[in-house]
Order: C-alpha cells, then structure tokens, then sequence
C-alpha cells in the first residue's frame, strides 16, 4: 500500500541550530529517503513563501502567507509504499520533526483500479 | 449446544474468516451467517463431526458470495485463495485469534473503537448488546464499528501478531482494552462485560502462556470479580472491611491465587493486591508496599491515593492524611479522593472538615449507589 507521511511542523522548531546541527538534521532526512519504501520525498521552503489562492465571487483572489496561521505548519512529505500501515508507522516515528514539537500524519493513498 | 458452540468458536470463525478475505466486515457478516446457518440445520440433521470445519467452510462461502456480489471479485479474486469445494479438517485451521485481537486493539484505532470492535469480532457480542452494555444508542455504536473497520481495511492495519520490537507496547494496548472492558460495571445488567472480558482474557492467557501480565489480568479480574456479590447489599455499596465473605467466590479466587507470578508488571502488581485483600485478616503493611511499587511502575496518583488507605491502616489517619494532601491538587475532580479524605478527617477527629469532603464528593459522584452511600456517612457524622 502507499501512504503519505504528511510532515507538520513546529514554527520556529530549527531558529538557532548552527550550520553542522543543520547538516544533521538534512542527514537524518536522507536517510530515511533512501529507504528502500520511500517513493519520493520531498521538503517545502518555509511558510513566509507561500501564496494562498481562493476564489471569492468567483474572481481568484490571492493572499500572501499561508490559509492559516496554525500551531503547527505543513513542511514537506515523504510518499512511501509499505506493507501495512505498522511499516509506515515505523517510518514516520523516525521522523526528526517529532523531536521539536511536530507531528506526522500518515494517510493512506486512494488506489485507483488498474484496467486489465 | 449451538449456543454453547457459539461462545466457544465465534473468535475462530471470524479470525479464520478475516484471515481468507482480509476484511473484518466481510468476516463478520459471514460468520453470521454461518451460525445462524448451523442453527437451522443442526438442530434437524445433527451436529457435524467437525462443527469448527464446517463453520469455516459455509463462512468462507458466505463471505465469496458476498465479495461477489459487490461486483469486487475482479479486484479481489486475485487476492484469494480457490474457494474450498470440501470441508477442511479442523486441524487444518490455523488458529489465528491472536492475529485478530492485536487487529481488533491496533493503537491506530480509537480507545472505545479498540473496546466495541473486540467485543463484537473476538467475543462475539451483537451490536446492540454492546451499544446496551455503553449506553449509547445502537446506531451510534453500529456507525463507531462501521468506520473502525472501514479504516483497518483503508489505512491497512495488519492482521498480524506484532513482531518482538512492537510486541511489549502492543500487547500493552490490548491488555488495557480487556481491562477496559471488566471495568465498565455499569450500563444494562443484561450484558455482563465482567464476564466476558474474564472469558477474552482466559482466551489470550491461554494463546500466550509466555507473558506474566497476561495472566496477572487474568488473576487481578477472577479476584476482583469474586466479591462482586458481596460489593453491594440491597443495592447498598458495602465496604470491604463490612463484606460478607460468605458470598465471595471461593473458587475463583482461589483459581486466580494460582495465577500469581511475582510482582514485575502493573496488572502481576494489582493481582497481588487484590489477593491480599481477601485474606483474613488483612496484611496492610504488605498491601501499602505493593502500591508503592505500583506507584514506582505506574507514576499514577490514584495509586498514590489507595496506597493512602493502606498506610491509614497501619501508620494512622495522620500518615495517610499526608499522602492524601500531597496528591490533592492533581485529583481534584475525583470524588474518590475526596471521599477518602473525608474518612481519614473523620477519624481524626474533624467532623467539619469530613463533611466539609463528603459534600465534594456529593458533588462529583454519577451513581445513585454512591449518592446514597456518601448521604449516610454525613448522617453519621
């Protein structure tokens, strides 16, 4: 089965780590890209980049900045293909985002029948 | 019979059935089917020499039928083994009820999921029993079960006893949903979840003859469950020290005496206790070094609370007073800690104060048992 493990993260978690705890912490997500399970993976550039897009009346109406201010602040994503879901678990809880305050959310992709 | 052979087969049936078709809804309503199938026929043309087998057999049927039906067959075939044309052997059943608990108690569903789904795919409870047994409508208990197995079958939640590095923390979740399950006292008298988590964790003692904790459970359940009887009197609660030993269930307490094993785990700890609270008299000095070593393996207040009772009995209510105070502002919406506080002032003389706590108690408290019990100890003050 295939899951994405949806990477939220605490705001300011890294503010004040020096260059080499940086180079760690990118270690540590290479590492577990190269698991044989990961698909792909990857790591968005902060929230302060984003651009939010809606519709209002319908004219596309654009904001700076992310949908909402939250606690916590998606950061990237690692599409993994496991057997069962204590395999992804057993991935996400690697995760160096759980050590400062993050959480990731495994969700299962649809699959989607393939023709004959 | 059929009745008898239905406590004893349901959590193979289905576990067997989940195995084949790998989706407990499936399975379920299979097994249903099954026995409601052995009911009719049965009864006419006697039992098969191999009830199990042939359970497995018409269940397996059923549950094809079904993945038939809902038009998957061409997603799902591929997946499945033949369809059997005869009756396995029983022996050829593997057992795979363990694979089905650690299912049916997998961390990734909801606590009262874990409780609901165990009791209707291991212990063979309907829907509305259970949903009795929680006091809540059938319907909300009937959608609690839909979306539990809905998300086993989405999120892939293996069917699988876990492997060493997950087991400890896993086995851990399913003892504290069988625990769960003997503690829900209330709800409708009709179903009596004591008895059955007694029988699901019979079932997992005897699949894991390994593990201590499993049959400590086992113990502190049988021990608690033998003065059951004797807890109330006319509908009165009666305290331990005022019980009429005469109604206790000798035989199962001695039976869950035999299942003592030390003192290593959280439930081996609370066995141990719960023994010691039926002998005569009672060793409380034995009982307050229990609790705090429970205290030391569980880091919990309550714990902290009862060891409290303990020491009243052997250092005074002064000593046990102090205790009590010290974990006071971590319990302050339990009425158990109020009232035993209550208990302790009044011994020492301070019937204001008592009252003072009884009232708070008054005030937390859900049962009409206990409203009445509190109400006398304020007379008597």
């Amino acid at each position: 089965m295939r899951y994405a493990l949806l990477i939220n993260e605490r705001p300011g978690a890294d503010d004040g780590l020096d260059p080499q705890e940086r180079a760690a912490l990118t270690a540590e997500y290479l590492e577990i890209r190269a698991d044989p399970r990961v698909l792909t993976g990857e790591r968005l550039q902060p929230a302060e980049t984003a651009t939010t897009v809606r519709m209002a009346d319908e004219e596309v109406l654009l904001t700076d900045g992310p949908f909402a201010d939250t606690k916590e602040i998606f950061g990237g994503y690692f599409l993994v293909e496991a057997p069962d879901l204590d395999s992804a678990l057993e991935l996400a809880g690697r995760i160096p985002a759980l050590r400062s305050g993050g959480s990731v959310e495994v969700r299962p992709l649809v699959e989607y029948a393939h023709a004959p | 019979m059929i009745d008898e052979i239905f406590r004893a087969e349901w959590g193979r049936v289905v576990a067997s059935l989940v195995g084949f078709c790998r989706d407990v809804d499936v399975a379920e309503e299979a097994a249903q089917e099954a026995f409601a199938l052995a009911a009719q026929r049965w009864g006419r043309d006697g039992t098969p020499a191999e009830p199990r087998a042939w359970l497995v057999a018409v269940g397996r049927n059923k549950a094809l039928d079904r993945l038939r039906r809902e038009r998957r067959l061409a997603e799902k075939l591929q997946l499945l083994p033949p369809p059997t044309e005869t009756v396995m052997p029983a022996t050829a059943i593997p057992d795979e009820r363990l694979e089905l608990i650690f299912l049916c108690c997998h961390p990734a569903l909801a606590p009262q999921a874990r409780v609901a789904l165990t009791l209707r795919a291991v212990g063979g409870l309907s829907t509305a029993e259970i949903a009795r047994a929680f006091l809540v409508p059938e319907e909300t208990m009937k959608r609690r079960l839909t979306r539990a197995r809905t998300k086993i079958k989405a999120a892939g939640i293996p069917f699988a006893v876990p492997g060493e590095d997950l087991l400890p923390a896993r086995l851990g979740t399913v003892l504290s949903v069988l625990y769960l399950i003997f503690n829900q006292g209330y709800g409708d008298q009709r179903v009596d979840l004591a008895a059955e988590a007694i029988h699901l964790a019979r079932m997992l003692a005897q699949l894991m003859p390994g593990e201590p904790e499993v049959s400590a459970l086992l113990a502190l359940m049988l021990l608690h469950d033998a003065r059951r009887d004797a807890r109330t009197r006319d509908g009165e609660l009666v305290l331990l020290a005022d019980q009429d030993r005469s109604r206790w269930n000798a035989a199962q307490i001695e039976e869950g005496r035999a299942l003592l094993r030390g003192t290593d785990g959280p439930y081996a700890v609370q066995a141990a206790i719960a023994a010691l609270q039926t002998e005569e008299p009672i060793r409380w000095a034995a009982v307050a070094d229990l609790y705090a070593r429970l205290g030391e393996l569980t880091g919990s207040a309550v714990v902290e609370l009862n060891r409290a009772v303990a020491v009243a009995e052997t250092a005074g209510p002064r000593a046990a007073l102090a205790i009590v105070d010290a974990v006071a502002p971590a319990l302050d919406g339990y009425r158990y800690l109020h009232s035993t506080r209550a208990e302790l002032l009044r011994r020492i003389g301070d019937p204001d104060g008592a009252c003072r706590a009884y009232r708070r108690a008054l005030e937390l408290t859900t049962t009409e048992p206990e409203r009445r019990f509190l109400e006398r100890r304020i007379a008597h003050l």
